[in-house]
Formats: structure tokens, sequence, C-alpha cells
């Protein structure tokens, strides 16, 4: 099932599936290296819940929820952490 | 001479790698018309001169954002000899982005494989001889702290020069490739074009990138070859689905073949995600915040106010005993007198320590890695003032002082929100205002002193969101600033670097903002100084053209309750606001002990405090507006936080005696 990488929880393992939008927004997040295929982990939120960290190519990015609720997501695995 | 262009993406070890070949032979400025910096230099390697130009860092080169738009048009326009790319091969998948993009463009290029000693550290192994095959560009493996690697950079530059062809061994899909190819075919035959690099531009024309797609409009007279070269865009926009996608993903995976081919990683938990586990905690993550940024406060100005004061004792000392040489009033007056050439210096010297104190300790926590950290624990509050996260820190810093918060703004990478955070960080109330206000409200308030010069902070931090808001909204409109952004591993900061910053910012402080703040002392100095009727010099201010300026412009503020001098000294307080208090004294020809007991007799407190809400907002001191021109690198901006702040501070001084009027 697809859903928003948003959505996500610290921990969450998931496969970018699309990119929902054109633009710069979507166009920054692409270059960052988030297409379809690539394997993304939730890291953490911030204190106040946005923005969100992740784990992509071997490196740590941050999204806010907004930007983050444009990449469709499916979730492959729950890793307790 | 040799034309050498850094790129990069952020955080890479540019600067350090720039540093290492330029040495001191270096020019820090500004891009025509950005607030971005431009950084350009000369080496001498192995007898070959070479011009070093320090492009800003990147992640990709789109025309999306003004950082890429440079980079690109650099290469593009001015045609370097070489291009270096400088990689992080601790990250080096995403790194290997912008390279195939730089390749596209056609260029020399030559990979400096960064942060070699951070690869192995944390279980990066890459079989170069092979990615440089399977990219057909060198690879020089370097370690720039330690100047590992830049004589065979050297050497390579100067190699690459020399060599004949470029090898371009990227392949992307057979469609793709078909689309570039037709696109070529008739790119040859615009002359307008001649001196782009054609696969380039073909791919850009396929992305369908806004300032190509501009360019082609514009350019291409003959309206049959336009409509080819849409023809063939449509042909590929309907084979796949988004273009501009379609090409990322043939970038990277092309870019997972070859690493999946020359990269292996064995990835342990870092000693880095240890950190940020207790720095970006739920609990504890925001009070580490504040705790840093009060050390940072407190590193700036106590370690800078020593140098500061001994700076200014000196040369009033200095001054002082001049006060008579030539003999010419007038001339000594402008050489050694109070707003005089000396003096003025003296000024700009004694800024001169807290912006090196400032830097030295900015760079230690960015090098560290700690201001992306800052940047993501308050991006939601600062967000929902139209700021973004980083923004607090020179807001912060900017109750020490602004010229200190205005530079403090290079932290924040993105040019709209640079820019709204430079211009409103003047309302951010600075130590010299405290200074003047305390003894006012003092005078007026007493015990409540304190709730007052609160309430002057609280006001200055209202308007600075609320003009925020105000220019996010309709001037850098539906510009929404992303926060796409990498929170890079942790690392031992290093002095060197912040001291080589802190000197850099300071040596360029005294030059550029120096030049503005002398300019508009002597002009002060002059009108304070030059008898109205006679022209000739005067010790009295009360003859002065100031003071014919103050009565002239009296009437405008006389509905605020000011007699003359209290506009004068206004007038004054444009060189700096502790000047205020200093100069109103002396107008009313009282000392600075009795000022505080003499002006609670004269005025009524509504007034006054209507007087200092003007004081707070009106217009920002020299220093700081010198700093906004060269942070801004434009007049304009300069011009417009000059002129929305003296509106702002006159129609909330006729507010507060209005509200006044009421209590
Ligand atoms: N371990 C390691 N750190 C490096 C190397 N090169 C640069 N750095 C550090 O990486 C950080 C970013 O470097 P800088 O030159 O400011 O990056 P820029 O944003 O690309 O200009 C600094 O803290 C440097 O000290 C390297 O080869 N190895």
């Amino acid at each position: 099932m697809n859903v928003k990488l948003s959505s996500l929880n610290p921990g969450d393992k998931a496969v970018v599936v699309r990119i929902n939008g054109k633009g710069a927004i979507a166009r920054r997040i692409a270059d960052m290296g988030l297409i379809p295929g690539t394997e993304i982990k939730v890291v953490r939120k911030a204190p106040l819940g946005d923005p969100i960290e992740f784990e992509v190519r071997g490196y740590y990015l941050s999204l806010r929820k907004n930007e983050a609720d444009i990449v469709l997501v499916k979730v492959k695995e729950y890793d307790s952490l | 001479m040799i034309r050498v262009a850094l790129a990069g993406n952020p955080n890479v070890g540019k600067s350090v790698i720039f540093n290492n070949l330029t040495g001191s032979r270096q020019h820090v400025g500004n891009w025509p018309g950005k607030t971005v910096e431009k950084k350009e230099g000369y080496a001498k390697c192995f007898g070959e001169e070479m011009y070093v130009i320090d492009l800003p860092g990147t992640y990709s080169l789109s025309a999306y954002s003004i950082e890429e738009l440079i980079a690109r048009d650099y290469i593009v326009k001015e045609k370097p000899d070489v291009v270096v790319v400088v990689v992080d091969a601790s990250n080096i998948e995403r790194n290997l982005y912008l390279v195939v993009q730089v390749l596209e463009l056609g260029v020399k290029t030559i990979i400096a494989l960064n942060k070699m000693d951070l690869a192995k550290s944390t279980g990066v192994e890459i079989n170069v001889k092979k990615l440089e095959n399977l990219l057909g560009v060198p690879i020089v493996e370097t370690v720039a702290p330690k100047k590992i690697g830049m004589d065979e950079l050297c050497r390579k530059i100067i190699e690459m020069k020399e060599s004949e062809e470029i090898q371009m061994r990227i392949r992307y899909s057979d469609i793709l490739e078909g689309a570039i190819h037709d696109l070529i075919e008739i790119l040859e035959e615009v002359k307008e074009f001649r001196d782009y690099a054609y696969r380039w531009l073909a791919i850009k024309i396929l992305e369908g990138d806004n300032a190509i797609m501009q360019e082609v409009e514009e350019k291409i007279k003959t309206v049959s070859l336009k409509e080819r070269i849409y023809e063939i865009k449509k042909r590929f926009e309907e084979k796949v689905e988004d273009t501009e996608m379609y090409v990322i993903n043939e970038r990277y995976r092309v870019i997972q073949e070859i690493v999946s081919k020359t990269v292996h990683v064995s990835k342990k938990v870092t000693l880095s995600d240890m950190l940020d586990q207790a720095f970006l905690d739920r609990y504890i993550g925001i009070p580490i915040f504040l705790a840093i940024l009060w050390i940072l406060f407190q590193f700036t100005f106590i370690v800078s106010t020593p140098f500061v004061d001994m700076i200014g004792d000196f040369f009033a000392v200095i001054s002082n005993n001049m006060a008579n040489v030539t003999g010419i009033s007038h001339l000594d007056y402008l050489l050694f007198g109070e707003y005089g050439v000396l003096n003025g210096i003296g000024m700009i010297l004694s800024f001169v320590p807290l912006i090196m104190a400032l830097y030295f300790a900015l760079s230690l926590f960015e090098d560290f890695g700690y201001i992306s950290r800052a940047a993501f624990l308050m991006d939601k509050l600062m967000r929902k003032l139209g700021l973004t996260g980083r923004t607090i820190i020179p807001m912060i810093l900017g109750f020490g002082c602004n010229v200190a918060g205005i530079y403090g703004t290079r932290i924040i990478p993105e040019e709209d929100d640079r820019i709204i955070a430079i211009v409103t960080n003047p309302l951010m109330m600075c130590s010299a205002r405290l200074v003047a206000f305390a003894i006012i409200a003092a005078a007026f308030w007493g015990s409540m002193a304190g709730t007052i010069l609160l309430s002057l902070y609280v006001i200055g931090i209202v308007l600075a969101v609320s003009i925020s808001l105000v220019l996010k909204k309709f001037v850098f409109k539906g510009k929404a600033s992303p926060f796409i952004m990498e929170l890079p591993p942790y690392q031992v900061p290093s002095i060197k670097v912040a001291a080589s910053q802190a000197w850099a910012r300071g040596s360029l402080f005294f030059r550029k903002a120096g030049t503005v703040i002398l300019f508009g002392l002597l002009v002060l100095g002059v009108l304070a100084t030059t008898d109205v009727t006679t022209l000739s010099f005067t010790d009295d201010v009360q003859n002065s053209i100031v003071a014919v300026i103050g009565k002239m412009l009296h009437p405008i503020f006389a509905p605020l309750g000011w007699d003359w001098r209290l506009v004068i000294a206004v007038i004054f307080g444009f060189v700096a606001k502790e000047i205020v208090i200093g100069a109103t004294a002396m107008l009313y020809g009282v000392t600075e002990d009795e000022f505080a007991s003499f002006i609670a007799q004269h005025y009524d407190p509504v007034v006054m405090y209507a007087y200092m809400v003007f004081v707070l907002v009106y217009v920002p001191c020299i220093a700081s507006i010198a700093a906004i021109k060269n942070e801004t690198g434009s007049w304009k901006w300069t011009l417009f936080t000059i002129l929305y702040e003296v509106s702002l501070a006159y129609l909330l001084g006729i507010l507060v005696l209005f509200i006044g009027g009421f209590i």
C-alpha cells in the first residue's frame, strides 16, 4: 500500500514510489536522491514534531512535513528502534 | 593563466581546498546584485599561474535556486579551462549527482575526492581507478585540511588544460540519448547557441528548464528551427511521463550502476549518530540549543568587549592629544574631532574584534555541524513567525549588536530569508540602545524601569516578526523556501579554519563597511561644525548646520512632543545609538549625570516613552547600515530598511501618544 512519507514513524523503512508534484520543491527532493526505488528510513522527528529526519543513500536528510507529504512511499518493514 | 572553477555540494571541503590553493591571494565579495558570496583568488602551481573561483556550493544545477543558476551560468558563459568538482568521499552517491551534471556541460573536469580520511573511518571503500574509468574523469584523492593531494590536484589541472578532447563516457537510456542526439543536430544549426555545450542544452530543453526554455524562445529567430525543437521535446514528453523527473532518474540510475561497481560501504553507528541522539532529543534538544545560543552570545560579546574598549580608549587619547596639531580648526576637527577621521577609524576598528569573535564562534559551530541542527530544532517555531529556523541565531545576536546580527545572517542559505533577516535585524534592541534607554527608563519609572525596557524588547520583536510576515507574503510572494537540507555528520571543528574566517571577515568589514561609516561620520562632522551664517568653523553645535536642519525638521516632529534638541539628538543617533543621551545632554547644557533628573522634570513620561519607541525603531546606526549594504549587496534594500524604519518609528510614536492620551 502506498502512503505519504510524512505519515511514517521513526524507525520505519520504506521505498520511494513517486513524487507528486512539479516545480522547485519536487525537483529539489528528487535532486537529493529520492527517486522511485530509493530506500528511505525515518530517523526522528524534531522536538516540535516538524521537520523530520530521514536516512537516504547513506546520508541524513531533513524535510518538512509538507515536503514529505508529496513523496509517496511503500512501507518495507517495521523496525523496532 | 589557467582559469579554474571549484564546484561541489555544500560542506564538502571546497573552501579549504580553495584556501589551500590560493593562500592569501584571494578576494571575497558578492556575486553582482546577489547576497551570494563570491570568492576568487590566484594560485601558482609548478610555475603556472592560476585564477581560481569558488562557485556556490550546490546539490544540483537546476534553474530553481540562485546559487545553482550562478554556478551553472559561470561554467556555461565564462567557460573556465578546468572545473574541479570537489566530492565528499564519505557520501559519494549523492555527490556524484552534481558530477554527472557538470559532465553534461562538456567542460574539462577533474574530481577532487575529498574527505578520504572520513570515508575510511566510516567504512566507505572506493575503487578509485575503476571509478575514474567509468566516469572518464581524472580523480585526485585529497584530505584538504592536511593538504594531502594538493600538488597532485595542481598537476592534474595543468595536464587537463593541455589535454585535447573531453571523453564523455556517461550514457543515459536510449530514449533520452536518442532525443539528445536529435536535438543536437538541430542545435548545431542555431548560431545563437554556438557558444553553448549542445549536449547540455539538449538535456535542459528536454527537462523543460525554465531559464533555458526562455533563451530558446528569445534567441532562436528561425521559426522552423524552433518548431523542430518543440516537436522533439513533445515526442519525448509523450514517451516519458514527467520529463524532468525522468532525467533525474536517469542520472541516479547511471550513478547507482557506477557506485555498485566501485564503492563498498560497511556502515557503523558513529559517534556522530550518538551525538544527535542527545542534540536532537525530544526533551533535551531545545534546552541544549538554548544553552549553546547563550554560549555563542556570551563568547561573541565577552571576548570582544575588552578589545573594543581598548581600541576606543586608545583612539580617544590620541585624538585628544592631537586636537590642535594643524592649527586650522576645521581641519583639526575633521581629523581629530569627535566625528573626525581618526575617531572614525577608531570606531570602525572597534567593531572588528566583535565581528572576528562572532565569526570565530559561528564558524566553530558551523564546522562542528551544529548550525543545521539548530535549524532543524527551531524550524517549526520560526516558520510560524514567517522566518526560518536559522534566523533565530542572527536575531539573538542582534540583541548584542545589530552589526553582529546582520553579519550572522550568512548562515541562512536562502537568499529571500537572508534578506528578510537582514532588514529586520535592526529591530532587535541592541545593547547600545539598551544603555541609552536604561538611563531614561530609570529616570522616569524608577522601579518599573525593567518592565519598560522589557516592553521595548517585545515591541522590537513583534515588529520584526510582522515585517517578516509582510515581506514574505507580499514581496517574496509564493516563494516558499524549502527546508530540504542535509544534516552532515559532526566533526571536530578546526580552530585554524575559524581563525582564518574571523580574520577574513574582520578585514573585509574594515575595508568595505569602513568606507561607508567614515563617509557618514565625516558628513555629520562637517555639518555639526560649520556655522550656518559664516560657513566657518564653530564648536557650538547650536549654531551649526545640523542645528538648522534639526530646527527645520522640528515641525514634523512637534506632534511627537519633542523640542528641536531632541530632533538633533536623533540625527546624531544615526552615528551610534549610545550618542543620543550624550548629545541631548550637551544640547540642554547639562552633564550626562544630571541629564536623567533634568529630562524627568521637562518631559511627560508618555512623550518620553514614545521617544524611546521612536529611537528603537527609526534608523539603524551607521555601522549597521554599512553592514546591511555589505550583506544585501544592494543600496535598494539598504534604503528600503532606512525608509520603512523611519516611517514606522514615526507612526508608532504617534500611536504611543494617542494610546497614552487615554491612560
Ligand atoms: N575529515 C575531513 N574533514 C574535512 C576535509 N575537508 C574539509 N573538511 C571539513 O569539512 C568542513 C566543511 O569544509 P568547507 O571547506 O567549509 O566546506 P564547503 O562548504 O565545501 O566550502 C570543515 O569543517 C572542514 O574542516 C577532509 O578532507 N577530511
